[in-house]
C-alpha cells in the first residue's frame, strides 16, 4: 500500500496534463461537433462536401496515425506547432468528428412535424434551427456527449507518445525508474478509471439538467447495474 | 525485415514506391491483429455477458464492475499492463498475442453491453410463447432468442471491428511491427516523415473503408427477421 501512494504522488503530477488536454480538446471538439454537424444536416452548398471529406478522414483513420502526422509532418511542410498544439489539435479534430455524428443524429431525430409546424408559422430555415430543432435536438445529444467524454479521456492517454507529460507519460518514466510494472499500472489503470467517473458524473449532472425528471436515468448507474 | 530497408528518397515517386510495399505488408499485421481482437472480443464478451446476467449478485455485480472498468481506461495502460505484466507471472506471450488480447479485453466490455442489448430488445411476448410451449430456458435461447438478436446485434458489432481496425496502431507502442511503426521507422531512417504518414493514413482509411462497406453487405445479407438455427 506505502508503494502505491508513493506511485501516486509521483503520477498524480501528471494529472493536470490529462485534465488540460481533456478540457481543451473536449471543449474544441463539441464546438466542432455542432459547426460540422448543422453544416452537414442543413446542406450547406460546398461546405457540406467539406464537412463530408473531414469527417470521413478523421473518422477512417487512427488517432495515433493522426497524432504522429501532426506532430512530425506539420513542421516538414512550414507549419511548427508545439506538443501541446499538436496533441489538442488531434484530439479536437478526431472527436469533433466523431460528435458532429451526434449532432447530426439528434438533429434527424427531431420530428417531421416540427419542421411542418415552423414553415407554417413562417420561420425561416435559421430561426427553424435556432429556435425550433436546435433546443430538442440538445436534450437528445447529452447522454452521447457523456460517452463522448469517456473516450476523448481514454484517448488523452495517446498524447503521451508524443512528449506530452501526462499519467501515462509518467506511468513509463516511473517504470524505466523501477521496473515495478504491475503496481505502477494498476495505480495507472486507477487514476484513469477515477478521472472516468468523474466525466461519467458531469455527464450525468448535465442530463439531470437538460432531462425532464421522469427520464432520468440514477447517477453513477454501472452500465444500468443490476 | 527493418535491417534491410532500403528507400530511395531523390525523389518524391520512388520513395512512395519504395515505401508502398512496405506498409502493405505493416498492413497485413495490422489487419491479422484486428481480426484476432475482434474474434477474442466475441467470444470473450460472449462469456461476460452471460456472467453478468447470473441470477446471484455476487457474480453479476464483480463483472459488471470489471467491464466498466475495462471500458473506461485507455487502451495504452492495458496494453503496458498486460505487456509488462504477464511476463511477471509466468506468461510469455509475442508482442503481437498481448495487443490482440489487450484490444480483445478492451473491446469485450462493448461487445458485452451490445449482446446484452440485442437480447434485451427481443418483446417479452417472445420469452412468454416459450414458456407457454414448455421450452427450456437453454433452448429458448438456442431457438428462440439468440437468432431473433443476431440481426439486431450486427451492425454495432460491425462498429466495433472497424473501431478496433483504428486501434491497432497503438500496437507500434509495444513494438509490434506494424504498419504505423514502419512508417515511423522509415522516417527516422530518412528524416522524411510526412510520406510515409500520409501514406499510413490513407491505407487506413481505404482498409476501414472497405470493412465498412463489408459490414454494410453482412448487415443487409442477413435476414431482419432473424437466423434460422437448427
Amino acid at each position: 500500500m506505502g508503494v502505491w501512494t508513493a506511485y501516486f504522488e509521483y503520477l498524480s503530477v501528471g494529472i493536470e496534463a490529462t485534465v488540460v488536454v481533456w478540457t481543451i480538446s473536449f471543449i474544441s471538439a463539441v464546438v466542432i461537433a455542432f459547426v460540422v454537424g448543422v453544416v452537414r444536416f442543413q446542406q450547406v452548398p460546398v461546405l457540406r462536401h467539406v464537412a463530408f471529406v473531414y469527417v470521413e478522414i478523421f473518422r477512417g483513420t487512427s488517432l495515433l496515425v493522426q497524432l504522429f502526422w501532426l506532430y512530425f509532418s506539420l513542421p516538414l511542410i512550414g507549419y511548427s506547432v508545439s506538443p501541446m498544439t499538436a496533441a489538442c489539435l488531434g484530439l479536437a479534430l478526431n472527436s469533433g468528428a466523431y460528435g458532429s455524428e451526434i449532432v447530426r443524429g439528434a438533429l434527424t431525430a427531431v420530428s417531421r412535424d416540427q419542421f411542418e409546424a415552423a414553415t407554417a408559422l413562417n420561420f425561416n430555415s435559421t430561426q427553424t434551427l435556432l429556435k425550433i430543432v436546435l433546443p430538442q435536438a440538445v436534450v437528445e445529444m447529452v447522454p452521447p456527449f457523456g460517452n463522448l467524454g469517456i473516450l476523448v479521456l481514454k484517448d488523452t492517454a495517446l498524447v503521451s507518445m508524443i512528449s506530452i507529460a501526462d499519467v501515462a507519460f509518467r506511468a513509463q518514466q516511473l517504470r524505466t525508474m523501477t521496473y515495478d510494472s504491475a503496481n505502477i499500472y494498476m495505480v495507472t489503470l486507477m487514476i484513469y478509471f477515477t478521472l472516468a467517473l468523474v466525466v461519467m458524473l458531469i455527464g450525468k449532472l448535465a442530463e439531470r439538467y437538460v432531462k425532464p425528471s421522469f427520464q432520468r436515468t440514477p447517477l453513477l448507474a454501472l452500465g444500468a447495474m443490476r | 525485415m527493418i535491417n534491410d530497408i532500403n528507400v530511395d528518397t531523390s525523389s518524391t515517386l520512388s520513395f512512395f514506391l519504395d515505401v508502398l510495399p512496405l506498409l502493405l505488408k505493416g498492413l497485413q499485421v495490422t489487419i491479422a491483429a484486428a481480426l484476432l481482437g475482434f474474434a477474442i472480443a466475441l467470444v470473450a464478451g460472449l462469456f461476460f455477458a452471460i456472467l453478468r446476467q447470473a441470477p446471484t449478485r455476487l457474480i453479476s455485480w464483480p463483472v459488471a464492475v470489471f467491464l466498466e472498468f475495462v471500458r473506461d481506461t485507455p487502451l495504452l495502460i492495458q496494453l503496458f499492463f498486460l505487456y509488462y505484466v504477464l511476463p511477471v507471472y509466468g506468461i510469455t506471450l509475442p508482442a503481437f498475442m498481448t495487443g490482440a488480447v489487450a484490444i480483445g479485453l478492451q473491446y469485450s466490455g462493448y461487445t458485452a453491453e451490445i449482446y446484452r442489448a440485442g437480447i434485451g430488445a427481443i418483446g417479452r411476448g417472445q420469452w412468454e410463447a416459450s414458456t407457454a410451449l414448455n421450452l427450456t430456458s437453454g433452448r429458448t435461447y438456442a431457438v428462440v432468442i439468440i437468432p431473433q438478436a443476431i440481426p439486431r446485434v450486427i451492425p454495432a458489432l460491425g462498429n466495433c471491428l472497424v473501431g478496433i481496425l483504428k486501434e491497432t496502431p497503438i500496437l507500434s507502442t509495444i513494438s509490434v511491427l506494424e504498419m504505423l511503426n514502419l512508417a515511423i521507422i522509415v522516417g527516422d531512417r530518412t528524416y522524411h516523415y510526412t510520406i510515409p504518414l500520409t501514406l499510413a493514413g490513407v491505407l487506413m482509411l481505404l482498409v476501414t473503408s472497405v470493412f465498412a462497406y463489408l459490414v454494410r453487405f453482412i448487415e443487409f445479407t442477413v435476414p431482419k427477421t432473424g437466423i434460422r438455427l437448427r
